[in-house]
């Protein structure tokens, strides 16, 4: 399998390729994850997450300097929103790392959700996996900016960095709202503005009513752009990660990422076997017969559950 | 401006007339288009009458020319007294090529002289940097240390010409270098005339040339404010520039708010280290596009200069007249010029131009008709300065004081500028101000907007422009074009190294040190950085000295 | 999962600041349901092919309005030789001068796009080149 030791040997374009065909092709992609598993499961997964313009790609890229500079290799997923109307999309993170593109120990790979909800892309966790693969020690996911939904991030990261800034007016809403439970660090970016100091009370008074976990989360203060508070969210995250070795709680969060991995899996794949019954005009006869009143849709869905069970487990549809 | 009395007779005059005639004539004869648009997609309606101008006052909005508001000008007595200043913007390949273009243009009855320096000149690299392989004196003049900038001005009384340079992130140095080739003249400081754009805020929106992050550029921009006001009466402190924003694709309203925007950022940076507003704003001028619409174009420099004089009088508390007053340069629109059917270009600068000289521009640069093929050629460059030429002495619009006044249509406009754009400033305030604004993508992501809907609107015949998308033809290829001399970079880095075994090496370090030290204070760095050129120091090397310790830029980009 | 999506950098090598074609274009090749990648000003060659490699693009777009092609273009096309890629495609747009075009293509650009050009033009040249 040529290419997968290519991957495993470091060949950043096989790589590339790769989480190509896992977006475009993804039954086809799947024979090589296959062989490709083997080689995964060392690298430490970092989410950053937060509203859009708070500094996830600048702290990204500052904090991937210093990692460089200890001699650690990093890949980063760097994820923007499809456009629902277009389907095209304006992938800009890299504007933030330009400095890194360089640079042989870091690989950057932007990725546009194409219609996936939940803040990340379908593509996101195999191509973790191909960056393992391809020995980077550290894989860093930005998501796009949260809004309410976009927790997936907390399935699929060891560590999720939640950044914020002060000055946001409703987003602290948001925040307060949707994904202030996912976040094991807190960093608010941007702490050369005003409003940090409250910020950082109120995000400190949520997190006192949350007192149940084991974790306290830290509240940090950074300046991205110039460099300030970056070496102790390093080490924060060092902290975190050493406390869920010793807790156990990586076990459990990557049996999380497992699950959500098959759920996704399973749920991509039984699309694709319904559109295939779209594709066969199989599915236009039942609309047909439900629209004339000649069966209701729940018996219809039932009986085409059935079908559809049965000829998956036969090895795909057949022509009606 | 209209009894009431009157005004309830017009009021109903018209409704007569747009009941009764003009119903009738659009039934037989429909109009050309749904709706109809100024150049910048404003609404205009058939027909203004005094109604209109119902709210406006003449006395308070308009006034007198020289009075405030300033609306109509911000001398008593406009071109009866003095023509604006011609001054085509011009340089390429070495000091020494650039020298002669210059020399050329004054031949011809120009009367200022316009720098454009290099790609690297502008972002602070010496010629001999890696990054400005490829780049040395293409898009402009090369200047490396204060030998190039004697070279480039060899001949030219600096006591008689004024003289603009559009040079913003490393403007301490050109402008110390300017003073140095001065001071060999004999021409003392206080004597120089001209300007310097200095003005970086709109490079982080619009214009790619910084260097530095926001804070040490402020730095550096009030320590010209500061040095001038001692050292240089005479001399234009900042240009505040609207024309690359017109230019990235924004519209009439947008240049003027976000132009104006930067300009309170200046004053309040200003004030804030500790200088007087009455001391550095008479200093202060403006730079702008003259783009195709010519109606609203005038309204636009009307707008501009009224809104600007109350910003100063209202939010500043500028007492002295000449820091209330609006004065500018003006450029006409480059994006509107095309490749097809290039002399077309020569009646597309004319209406800009006009429109310049309708609204009241202190000084002029009329582009060429080859503007989107390469830098001017020497004959289409005269004929550019030609037009201005023939605008000054045959037009006969500058025989009276802004003859557009009044009209209806133009003050009506006038309003709506003003309006708009200020509203568009208190967005910008309640964002934190324009670099925070800058941060955020917002103004850079309002041009874009703008931009992307205008070629749309050409795309799809909304916008049509001769000889682009109607009026075709089949051409050859253009020919006469200006090329520059392919061995420019190759010769800038062996006068380098030549300059570099020449000075004395023990000054210079000594001054970069000094430079180094005091940067990192809060001190004038003016002083120093004339030293160092003095010592000819190089410009990358004095840029190199305050990128250590000041950073560098990284733009701020939303797409 | 979903088909394919076409991939292009838009990039803008050297000096040069002028953004507005790049951006307009990147924005026309968005709409017409491609991801573009856009990673900014002063750019390096260097940087210009590695972002292509990881980024995996289709279709690599220099922009530039200053004079600099004869030197930057050919350079990008030098270093994806050195790489052995022969499967990305690179355009050009942007002042460029009809006399330096036959040299840029013979370079390896597949096509050059001068000011005046209509957006759709170039939506179907890389829908016709990228299959
Ligand atoms: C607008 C403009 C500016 C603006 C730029 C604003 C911005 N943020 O982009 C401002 C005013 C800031 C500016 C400044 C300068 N400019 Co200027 N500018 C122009 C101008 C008038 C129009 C360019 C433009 O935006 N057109 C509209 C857009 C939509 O069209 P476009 O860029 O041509 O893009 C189209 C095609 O070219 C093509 N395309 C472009 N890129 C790409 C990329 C790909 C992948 C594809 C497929 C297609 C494609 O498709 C686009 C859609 O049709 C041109 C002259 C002209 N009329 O072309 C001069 C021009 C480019 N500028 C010039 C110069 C010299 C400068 C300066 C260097 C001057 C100086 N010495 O300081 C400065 C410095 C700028 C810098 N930092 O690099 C010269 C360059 C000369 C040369 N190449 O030989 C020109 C040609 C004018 C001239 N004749 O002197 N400029
Ligand atoms: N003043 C200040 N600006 C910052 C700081 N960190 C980042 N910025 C600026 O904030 C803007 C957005 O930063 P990004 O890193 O792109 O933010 P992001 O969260 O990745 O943005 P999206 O990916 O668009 O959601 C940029 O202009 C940065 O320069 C900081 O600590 N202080
Ligand atoms: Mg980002």
């Amino acid at each position: 399998m040529e290419i997968v030791e290519k991957i495993i040997n470091g060949d950043r374009r096989a790589a590339a390729k790769l989480i190509t065909l896992v977006e475009n092709n993804f039954s086809q992609a799947q024979e090589i994850l296959k062989k490709l598993y083997n080689y995964t499961g060392k690298a430490l997964v970092i989410g950053l997450t937060g509203p859009p313009g708070s500094g996830k790609s600048t702290v990204t890229d500052k904090i991937t300097k210093i990692l460089r500079g200890q001699g650690k290799t990093v890949g980063i997923i760097a994820i923007d929103p499809t456009s629902p109307f277009t389907g095209g999309a304006l992938l800009g993170d890299r504007i933030r790392m330009q400095d890194l593109s360089l640079d042989k120990g870091v690989f950057i790979r932007s990725m546009s959700t194409r219609g996936h909800l939940g803040g990340l892309s379908q593509a996101t966790q195999a191509t973790v996996k191909i960056l393992d693969a391809l020995g980077k020690d550290i894989i860093f996911i930005e998501t796009v900016g949260v809004g309410q939904s976009e927790v997936d991030i907390v399935k699929v990261a060891d560590t999720v960095v939640l950044i914020s800034m002060p000055g946001m007016g409703d987003d602290v809403q948001i925040i307060k709202a949707g994904i202030m439970e996912i976040g094991d660090i807190f960093v608010i970016n941007k702490a050369d503005k005003e409003g940090c100091e409250r910020l950082a009370t109120e995000i400190g008074m949520m997190l006192d009513l949350n007192q149940n976990k084991k974790w306290h989360p830290p509240v940090l203060k950074t300046i991205a752009t110039d460099n300030v508070g970056i070496k102790k969210l390093l080490e924060e995250i060092d902290r975190h990660i050493s406390y869920l070795k010793e807790s156990g709680e990586l076990e459990q969060r990557r049996r999380e990422s497992a699950k959500k991995e098959i759920f996704d899996l399973i749920q991509e794949q039984w699309k694709e076997t319904l559109s295939t019954f779209i594709d066969n005009g199989f599915l236009n006869k039942i609309v047909t017969k439900i629209v004339n009143r000649e069966e209701d849709p729940y018996t219809a869905v039932e009986k085409l559950s059935n079908v559809l069970v049965h000829s998956y487990t036969q090895g795909g549809v057949k022509n009606d | 401006m209209f009894d009431k009395e009157e005004m309830k007779k017009i009021k109903q005059l018209k409704n007569e007339w747009e009941n009764n005639v003009v119903q009738k004539t659009l039934k037989r004869f429909p109009e050309r288009k749904d709706k109809f648009v100024t150049g910048s997609g404003k609404k205009v309606e058939r027909l203004y009458t005094p109604v209109d101008l119902e709210e406006s006052d003449h006395n308070k909005d308009l006034n007198f020319p020289g009075q405030y508001p300033y609306t109509r000008g911000v001398q008593p007595t406009m071109y009866r007294g003095r023509f604006w200043t011609m001054r085509q913007y011009a340089g390429f390949g070495t000091a020494e090529e650039s020298n002669k273009r210059y020399k050329y243009l004054l031949n011809q009855g120009q009367t200022g002289l316009s720098v454009a320096f290099d790609l690297p000149t502008q972002i602070g690299y010496d010629s001999d940097h890696t990054m400005s392989l490829g780049e040395v004196g293409k898009v402009g003049v090369a200047i490396d240390s204060l030998k190039d900038m004697e070279m480039l001005f060899d001949g030219i009384s600096l006591d008689k010409v004024s003289t603009s340079m559009t040079i913003n992130a490393p403007a301490p140095v050109l402008l110390a270098m300017y003073i140095a080739v001065a001071e060999k003249q004999g021409v003392a400081p206080d004597k120089l005339k001209g300007t310097i754009q200095n003005d970086v805020l709109k490079e982080y929106i619009a214009r790619g040339t910084y260097i530095f992050p926001p804070a040490p550029s402020m730095r550096l921009i009030t320590n010209i404010f500061e040095f001038c006001f001692k050292e240089m009466p005479l001399w234009n402190t900042i240009s505040i520039s609207g024309y690359h924003i017109r230019e990235a694709g924004a519209t009439a309203v947008q240049e003027v708010a976000f132009t104006l925007a930067d300009g309170i950022a200046y004053v309040d940076a200003a004030i804030k280290i500790g200088l007087k507003v009455d001391d550095f704003a008479p200093r202060l001028s403006f730079f702008f596009n003259a783009h195709n619409d010519l109606l609203e174009e005038v309204a636009k420099f009307r707008a501009a200069r009224r809104l600007w004089a109350k910003i100063m009088k209202e939010r500043f508390g500028a007492k002295n007249e000449k820091s209330l007053m609006l004065r500018f340069h003006t450029q006409t629109a480059g994006c509107t010029l095309t490749a097809q059917q290039a002399d077309n270009n020569i009646a597309r600068v004319t209406i800009q131009a006009l429109a310049a000289v309708l609204g009241g521009t202190q000084s002029l640069h009329t582009n060429s008709r080859d503007e989107a093929l390469a830098l001017p050629a020497e004959d289409s460059v005269r004929i550019a300065l030609r037009t201005q030429q023939l605008l000054a002495y045959e037009s006969g619009v500058t025989e009276t004081v802004d003859p557009l006044a009044g009209s209806y249509y133009v003050e009506t406009l006038t309003n709506e500028i003003e309006k708009q754009a200020l509203e568009y400033i208190e967005k910008i305030d309640k964002i934190g101000g324009v670099t925070q604004a800058i941060e955020k993508g917002f103004i850079q992501q309002e041009i874009q907007n703008s931009a992307y809907q205008y070629q749309k609107d050409i795309e799809e015949s909304k916008r049509i422009v001769v000889g682009v998308n109607k009026f075709k033809i089949k051409e050859g290829s253009p020919k006469g074009l200006l090329k520059v001399n392919p061995e420019v970079g190759r010769r800038q880095v062996e006068e380098l190294k030549k300059l570099k075994e020449e000075r004395d090496n023990h000054k210079v370090k000594e001054n970069l040190k000094l430079l180094e030290k005091t940067a990192k204070t809060d001190a004038n760095l003016m002083p120093l950085i004339l030293d160092c050129v003095k010592s000819y120091a190089t410009l990358g090397e004095i840029c190199d000295i305050l990128r250590s310790i000041f950073g560098e830029y990284k733009e701020s980009v939303k797409l | 999962m979903e088909g394919k999506k076409i991939r292009i950098l838009i990039a803008k090598p050297g000096l040069d600041g002028h953004d507005r074609g790049a951006k307009v274009v990147a924005r026309a090749l968005r709409d017409a349901g491609m991801e573009v990648i856009y990673t900014g000003l002063r750019q390096t060659p260097e940087q210009i092919v590695e972002t292509a490699i990881q980024e995996d693009v289709d279709v690599i777009g220099l922009s530039i309005l200053s004079g600099a092609h004869t030197h930057l273009f050919p350079k990008v096309m030098e270093l994806l030789k050195e790489n052995d890629i022969k499967d990305i495609i690179v355009m050009g747009g942007g002042v460029i001068p009809e006399e330096d075009i036959p040299e840029l293509k013979k370079a390896g650009i597949a096509e050059i796009f001068t000011p005046g050009t209509d957006t759709r033009d170039i939506i179907k040249f890389i829908k016709e080149k990228v299959r």
